[in-house]
């Protein structure tokens, strides 16, 4: 399984801003830009985003990979969705 | 400032003498009060705090409350009537287990590690743990649930977040029950309740809100874990309970501070947090601590986002204003 880049941006774009911003559109964050030290999400938050990258795309992050450098921005995340789908892709 | 690791040395005489003015005198003119309740779990913690009580009013001013419930260490109410009897004051005993029961805490918690382990009954121990490895990786927090059979048998896997949020709900009903009972003692003799929490516990949140969060003086909230020991030494509190590994006494299974909350030895993680806030560089910590670069920076973002992420536990209710 492949996602488009944009698409994907996209949708955990929408999904941050349902699930942690209450659906506020108005809140700036630049793909780029910590959830943490931005205040959007906490360690809670990281639970919530997992079950959500599980559940939507099938990627389950090792304990190995829970990470700011997987998981704590939009870039990270596309990213580490990508390269998990690729690897599932290539067995 | 120079940063050596001598940093967190402090003159124990001099500070016990400077927090059992400062208790006596917020009891008596900030609280109006004339004595104090500490809840007394056999920790280093509310150990001390009671220590510093029974110096500052009197041990006759003062009563340590056991709170025990059926997964706490028999060894908590030993140690604790030890202390008590070393510094005169009254101990009482307050089982809330029935309470707890009452409450649904164990059910509630039981369910939920279920949804995770199918094959738990109540004869299993459970705890909660989360990676003790921060500074070799700039890792998250998550958390582990382990469940353990009599015959030593054991199983762990990362917990979903309904379970996790539900394990935890329920276990903090221990906490806000033993804040009721302290409150029940203090009221009926018109004194204040004791918060026997260190800066590491209060600063990086690990107390439940209204629960252990919950009392009208917190006298050692701003001192690290490691000065806290210093001050035990020069207490003269019972040895058993300056060597005992502090433990949460919150799950079945013991679990130890480290293990649950803070992921790093007390020692490393005071000296860390010290360093960052009096802004350090990472190549000075790590040459005093014998730790690497890179590992000074993991331990800096682990304390820095455990700060920020509880924030909310230190607020006091908000007004829509």
């Amino acid at each position: 399984m492949t996602i488009d880049q944009t698409v994907l941006r996209k949708e955990l774009r929408q999904f941050i801003t349902d699930s942690f911003l209450i659906g506020d559109d108005q809140v700036v964050f630049a793909d780029t830009d910590s959830f943490m030290k931005n205040g959007i999400i906490d360690s809670t938050g990281v639970l919530e985003l997992t079950a959500h990258l599980e559940e939507k795309y099938s990627v389950t992050p090792s304990d190995d990979e829970m990470l700011p450098a997987n998981l704590d921005s939009i870039d990270n995340l596309v990213n580490f969705i990508q390269r998990k789908l690729s690897a599932t892709a290539a067995q | 400032m120079e940063f050596t690791k001598d940093s967190l040395k402090i003159d124990a005489a001099a500070v016990t003498e400077q927090l059992c003015q400062t208790i006596r005198t917020q009891i008596r003119t900030r609280l109006h009060k004339t004595g104090a309740v500490v809840g007394v779990s056999g920790g280093i913690d509310s150990t001390v705090c009671a220590a510093l009580c029974a110096r500052a009013l009197g041990p006759e001013r003062v009563v340590g409350i056991m709170m025990p419930e059926k997964d706490s260490s028999p060894l908590s109410e030993q140690l604790a009537r030890k202390l008590a009897a070393q510094f005169g004051f009254q101990a009482i005993k307050e089982d809330i287990s029935g309470g707890l029961a009452g409450l649904g805490c164990y059910e509630r918690r039981d369910e939920a590690i279920r949804s995770v382990f199918p094959e738990f009954d109540p004869s299993w121990s459970a705890k909660i743990t989360i990676p003790t490895n921060i500074l070799e990786k700039d890792t998250f927090n998550f958390f582990h649930l382990t469940i353990e059979n009599k015959s030593g048998e054991s199983r762990t896997k990362r917990m979903p977040l309904a379970a996790y949020l539900q394990v935890v709900a329920s276990s903090n009903l221990k906490q806000r029950l033993r804040m009721t009972t302290l409150y029940y003692h203090a009221e009926k003799r018109n004194w204040a309740v004791i918060g026997t929490g260190n800066k590491d516990e209060h600063e990086q949140g690990f107390f439940v809100k209204y629960g252990d969060g919950g009392a009208d003086l917190k006298p050692i909230a701003h001192l690290f874990k490691i000065q806290v020991y210093q001050l035990a030494e020069y207490l003269k509190v019972p040895r058993e309970i300056i060597d005992r590994t502090p433990t949460t006494d919150t799950y079945s299974a013991e679990v130890t501070q480290e293990e649950f909350f803070f992921g790093l030895d007390f020692y490393k993680m005071d000296m860390l947090w010290y360093a960052l806030e009096h802004k350090v560089p990472a190549e000075k910590a790590a040459e005093v601590l014998g730790l690497t670069v890179e590992q000074v920076r993991h331990g800096y973002a682990n304390i820095e986002r455990k700060v920020n992420a509880t924030e909310y536990l230190k607020l006091p209710p908000l007004h829509a204003v």
